[in-house]
């Protein structure tokens, strides 16, 4: 077992489904025998506004946030998010970004411009930069919802979490008749890295 | 079998392992999900009470009675409920009550971030704060324990951060706890002065017993590691702690009320530099302090929000702050905003039209406060609005009241608001209420409420009638209108705002995240032809239109949910229905 802890920001848009994320990820580090924390956001953040669940796990974790500087990895569902937090990575840290445009509230009435070239500026800031366009791949798989499965995917193969504890996790958490389409959804991803 | 667990559902979990047979609760963010979680316990009858102050009433008589009881709220609803916490807080138990007070240092969903382990010395009362979810079980166990034990209620403080934290913990068995019998003592259960003078005696004793319990009770242990830094700490901050400072001697503290004075002797005669770290107000340092310890404190750390690991190596040990890939000052904020097709939105775009002066209360549509709706002159407290509008009118008179409304939210109103109204028939105010019927308590999640004819167990019971109640209290005028038609809405008020009378105005439309509600028949579609790039829709603040700065024209998304809010907003047809 690693002596490091891992440390797992997921950040999206309120709505986008990255609780559920985090406790897909929190399940497979729990089945793989680590100790895991999950700090997670409810109430009046979560009405469309930006959101940012943590998943830490190693053999023993006592903080439940992660803090500046301290994340391995980034999973944004939203590019804008992924700039946000990207203070939150380490130096060499990793950023998985789903190339999905939502717009925030100051964009939508004309106030603020969207910086739509901001994952290029990541990118160009961080070698370990990838950019997807998870919403797409999930639709073809089904459903686009299962955006953020198609990012699990991917960071499964970027951390080293085997393929059968993720789906054994997936199988745990998602609703039955949702099934089918995220595990061909995390499939996808997993061919992605 | 060890699983991961939020802090709020181990409380659950825990209470319900002590064999705890009642649950009450008013919904109220960070602690909602207590009561919720054990409501999927069968055996244990669960209820959301109108407000704070009835659930723990509820929970009193059923200690009274011999059940172990447990009562959940938010930190500012334990003021809502201070007035039977006080009491109870002299009359002792007969099961075991623990009330949940969840605390919210940062303000993530809440009016203020007020230390409800204050509560513990003014109240006379143990308070005992978890640091994990397992802990969140196990100290719920012990508290039913403490509380049958010490004859008082216990009070269980956690934090958003342990109550939205998801940490493993190790499932127990459920112990069957008979009722203990009901004998009627009147001097113990009346709390008329002569009795309250002599339990006031008792109150004290047990807490002078506490104090004794404190010094050996397991909740208390001392970490003991490299001597030349000592840290007293309690709750999430105590990961923290051990986070930054892995080799420092620690005093972990489970019972912060009352204080083992010689345990904290010894701690601080064994380190060479002692240090308190508690986020928000210095409870533990100045009771510390008071005893001639010398002690690093508020001097140090913030009286702010939340502490971390980081924030402590920074004000302890002098580390920089990190280096991080700051792209910040190029991203739009993303600021919390309504839904698309919330009929909130509907009501706050005509009050800034008309320019009122609205009184506000607590809610979802507290977001019409801000940009871009910015239609809410004030917001207090639950239930403020209507009074706090009757006093606007009674310090300005009637003219300001012809142009001042009071909105209040269907939950809220049966909460707190309904003697605000009182107040306004009884002495002669003339405001115009304006109550937001969205069939939920929408910002905690969607729990039932006495209005919506449905229990926390999802059993159908009275579904109270807002109008007639309303009427009872003796408004003449009650008017019932679509939030959502915005010239009927907007002719209402002008004809309500008109009259010297008082008057009510429910807004009645379902929550438009609430399940169930039927789909439209059409979508929403910008005709580009006719679009003039005037921006009034864009104004109603929707995620389902937006602005197009390339062409100058609006555009529906894929959010849109074809409410017609800005269907009816736009000057010149643009906005067209296309049926699907």
């Amino acid at each position: 077992m690693q002596d490091k802890i891992t440390n797992v920001l997921i950040v999206g848009v309120g709505g986008q489904g990255t609780l559920l994320t985090s406790r897909i990820i929190a399940q497979v580090a729990v089945q793989m025998g680590y100790d895991v924390k999950v700090s997670e956001i409810h109430g009046m953040a979560q009405r469309g506004g930006s959101v940012v669940s943590q998943v830490r796990y190693g053999n023993k974790v006592y903080s439940p946030i992660i803090t500046k500087g301290e994340a391995d990895i980034i999973l944004a569902f939203e590019k804008i998010e992924a700039a946000r937090w990207l203070d939150y990575l380490k130096p060499d840290g990793m950023v998985i970004i789903n190339n999905e445009r939502v717009n925030p509230l100051p964009v939508m009435s004309g106030k603020a411009k969207y910086p739509d070239d901001i994952h290029n500026k990541i990118a160009a800031l961080l070698p370990k930069t990838s950019i997807v366009d998870a919403t797409d791949i999930a639709d073809r798989c089904g459903n686009s919802k299962a955006a953020n499965v198609v990012l699990v995917g991917m960071l499964s193969q970027a951390i080293g979490l085997p393929a059968e504890e993720v789906e054994k996790a997936i199988c745990a958490i998602v609703p039955a008749k949702a099934l089918d389409i995220n595990l061909k959804a995390f499939n996808e991803g997993r061919q992605l890295m | 079998m060890k699983k991961l667990m939020i802090g709020n559902a181990a409380i659950a979990r825990g209470a319900y392992e002590a064999g705890a047979t009642v649950a009450t609760a008013y919904p109220g963010t960070p602690s909602t999900e207590i009561v919720n979680s054990i409501a999927e316990y069968p055996d244990v009858y669960a209820e959301w009470a109108p407000n704070e102050k009835v659930a723990l009433e509820v929970g009193a008589g059923a200690s009274i009675a011999g059940a172990r009881t447990l009562v959940a709220m938010k930190h500012v609803g334990v003021n809502v409920a201070a007035d039977p916490l006080y009491s109870f807080s002299y009359m002792g138990v007969n099961g075991g009550l623990v009330i949940v007070s969840a605390d919210d240092p940062g303000l993530h969903s809440s009016q203020n971030e007020q230390d409800n382990r204050g509560y513990g010395r003014f109240a006379k009362m143990p308070v005992i704060e978890p640091a994990d979810s397992q802990e969140a079980l196990d100290y719920t166990k012990l508290a039913f324990e403490i509380s049958e034990q010490f004859d008082t209620m216990v009070m269980l403080r956690i934090t958003m951060r342990l109550a939205h934290s998801q940490t493993m913990v190790e499932i127990g068995e459920k112990q069957e706890v008979p009722l203990k019998p009901y004998q009627k003592n009147s001097a113990k259960n009346v709390m008329l002065p002569g009795f309250a003078k002599l339990r006031h005696i008792e109150v004290e004793k047990s807490l002078r017993q506490l104090e004794e319990y404190a010094e050996t009770t397991p909740l208390n242990r001392i970490e003991l590691n490299d001597t030349s830094l000592g840290i007293i700490t309690s709750g999430v901050p105590y990961q923290y702690v051990k986070e930054a400072f892995p080799d420092a001697s620690v005093l972990k503290l489970g019972l912060v009320n009352p204080l083992p004075r010689e345990l904290i002797k010894s701690f601080a005669a064994q380190v060479d530099k002692l240090v308190v770290v508690e986020e928000l107000e210095p409870v533990i340092e100045e009771q510390v302090r008071s005893w001639g310890i010398e002690v690093v404190g508020k001097e140090q750390f913030t009286l702010l929000g939340e502490y971390s690991a980081e924030y402590l190596k920074q004000k302890l040990a002098g580390a920089a702050e990190p280096e991080g890939f700051n792209l910040e000052k190029e991203i739009p904020a993303r600021p919390p905003l309504l839904c698309a097709g919330c009929p909130h939105r509907g009501v706050f775009h005509v009050l800034r039209k008309m320019r009122l002066v609205v009184a506000g209360d607590i809610g979802c549509y507290t977001l019409g406060a801000i940009s871009p709706l910015e239609a809410m002159d004030t917001c207090i407290c639950m239930g403020a609005s209507i009074g706090a509008a009757m006093g606007m009118e009674k310090a300005r008179g009637p003219e300001f009241a012809a142009k001042t409304v009071a909105v209040i939210g269907d939950s809220t109103f049966v909460h707190s608001g309904i003697t605000g109204l009182i107040d306004v028939v009884y002495n002669g105010g003339t405001s115009t209420v304006m109550i937001l019927d969205n069939d939920t308590t929408a910002m905690t999640g969607h729990q039932d409420h006495p209005a919506t004819g449905v229990t926390i167990k999802k059993n159908p019971t009275n579904k109270l009638d807002i109008e007639a109640i309303v009427r009872a209290i003796g408004i003449e005028h009650v008017r019932v209108v679509d939030p959502l038609r915005i010239d009927e809405l907007e002719a209402t008020l002008k004809e309500e705002l008109a009259r010297r009378e008082p008057s009510v105005i429910i807004c009645k439309r379902s929550c438009a995240l609430l399940a169930g509600r039927p789909k439209p028949d059409h979508k929403l579609f910008v005709d580009t032809e006719l679009c003039t790039g005037c921006k009034l829709c864009i104004r109603v603040g929707c995620t389902g239109v937006s602005f197009i700065d390339e062409d100058k024209k609006a555009q529906m998304n894929d959010g849109c949910v074809a409410c017609g809010l800005c269907e009816q907003v736009c000057k010149f047809d643009a906005i067209k229905q296309v049926e699907v």
